[in-house]
Order: structure tokens, then sequence, then C-alpha cells
């Protein structure tokens, strides 16, 4: 059952991802990347994070994937946007990493078999103790607000300076008349 | 039960998937959306170590991951809606301004 919910969820995954990057019109993509992101909340849930799965489908479905869909339809672009010239240069590129990566995963684990084994024996042997334990949500909020309170005030400082940002980049006349090349075309 | 190199080997596939975008795709927007699914892939990691490892603390930097991700969106996409403003393309070999 754990294993064909992973073969569910990890091919669609890697079908939309190809999708996200095949297909030629924009609006498309970012409906593979919709359908991406809920397939990757499902693997969270089938990897016991809970939580995770949630903030999943609000953050990114609900609030990037709709930034994106805004900004696709409000620029209205045209289809015809191909891809680069050294298409093939790219895809062997990615080939070879793909097979670099597939080996190195394979022999090492084959050089810390037990190793491995040893830590899933771990994680079984702690699952008993774990349904006794509070739940994702309880135990991720523990973590986040004592042992990494300083990291997540600091996340919230990128989210502030990106807020900023963001406003200062699309707001017109706030830079002065004088901004450079990117007005004059105008 | 799922080994831990199936989740290693899905998440480098998305990753070089995310990876191949950026190489080989003109449209901006389209890069920015490979961007979050490198992003996403390091996300499937995180979450498959934390759980294999026993360890929570994998699941918080996905929290982290994520702010950084909805930085960047809201960032990235504001740099796109001023360069359409200013050359109404959003082909990334129009935008030569910086070359000498």
């Amino acid at each position: 059952m754990a294993t064909l919910s992973f073969f569910y969820f990890g091919g669609v995954i890697v079908l939309t991802a190809v999708l996200v990057v095949a297909l030629r019109n924009p609006i498309y993509s970012v409906i593979a990347l919709l359908l991406m992101f809920f397939h990757v909340a499902g693997l969270f849930i089938t990897l016991h994070a809970e939580f995770l799965a949630v903030v999943q489908i609000i953050v990114y479905a609900g609030a990037i994937l709709v930034l994106y869909l805004f900004v696709v339809m409000l620029l209205n672009l045209k289809r015809d946007d191909s891809y680069q010239r050294q298409v093939w240069l790219g895809v062997s590129l990615g080939l070879l990493g793909l097979a670099e990566i597939v080996y190195v995963v394979l022999t090492a684990g084959r050089a810390t078999g037990p190793a491995i084994a040893r830590t899933t024996q771990v994680a079984a042997a702690g699952a008993p103790a774990a349904s006794v334990t509070p739940g994702n949500t309880e135990a991720v909020g523990m973590a986040l607000y004592t042992t990494y309170l300083f990291p997540f005030e600091v996340a919230s400082l990128i989210l502030l300076v990106a807020m900023i940002g963001a406003i200062l980049l699309v707001k017109k006349g706030i830079m002065g008349p004088e901004a450079g090349p990117l007005r004059e075309s105008k | 039960m799922v080994p831990l190199s199936y989740y290693m080997i899905l998440s480098a596939i998305v990753f070089l998937t995310g990876l191949v975008g950026v190489l080989i795709r003109r449209n901006i927007i389209i890069l920015l959306l490979s961007i979050e699914l490198m992003l996403n892939a390091t996300n499937i990691n995180f979450v498959a170590f934390a759980y294999y490892l026993n360890n929570i603390a994998g699941q918080v930097f996905v929290f982290f991951a994520l702010t950084v991700a909805a930085a960047e969106v809201a960032v990235g996409l504001a740099i796109i809606l001023a360069l359409y403003r200013g050359k109404a393309t959003v082909n990334v070999e129009d935008l030569n301004m910086m070359k000498w």
C-alpha cells in the first residue's frame, strides 16, 4: 500500500514536472505545477508530515500559484515562445546529471546498507513510541518556537523585505523621473 | 516500506527537470516556475530524511524553504512586471540591456 501510493504520487509528480517545462502555453504550465503541488502534499502525508502538507496546499497552491496566474493573465502572453537553440545540450546535461545522481545513490545505498537498515529499524522501533508523543503539528511547533526561534524571526524579516521590495519595484513613479533606460522606452 | 533512495531519486528527477527548464526555456515566467520545481525537489528530500532519520528538524527546514520561495515569487514577479512595463517582452533573449 505504501509502495503503491509512493509510485502513484511519484509518477504524477514526475509527469507534471516534465509538463511544466515542456508545455508552450504558460497557463497550462501553471496548471501542471498546481497539480504537482497537490501530489507533493500527498507525498508529505504518506511521510507523516501532515502539517507541511496542509501548509504546502495553502501557501503554494493558494498563494503562489494564484500570483503566477495573475501575472500570466495580466501580461496576456502570446503562445509562440519557443525553446532556446541549445535545447538538446540542456536535455543531455540534465540526463547526465540524473545518471550521476542515480549512480551515487545506488552505490552509496550498497556501501552503507547496514547503516540504512539500522536507521529504518530505529524508525520502525520508534513508531509505537511516536504514537504516544504529540501530533505532527505540535512537534513542528515545539521545534520551531524553541530550537529554531532565531531562524524563525529571520524568516519574518525575509518576508518583510520581500513585501517592501515588491511594492518598490512595481509602483510607478516611486523612483523619480530619472529611472534609467527601463523607463525611457515607454 | 519504500526505501529512502527512491525518494532521493524522485527528488533528483524533479530537480533536474527544473534545471533543464531553466536552461532550455526562453519565457522568463517559465524560468521562475522551474525554480519552484527545484525548491520543491529539495522539500521532498527534507521531508523524506526527516521521516527516515526520525528527526523533526527536516520539516522545520521545509518551512523556511517555503518562506524563501514565497519571498522569491513576490520579488521575481515584481521584477517581471517592471521589465514588461519597460520592454514589453518576457523573452530572456531580448533582455540584453546590460550586455556590453
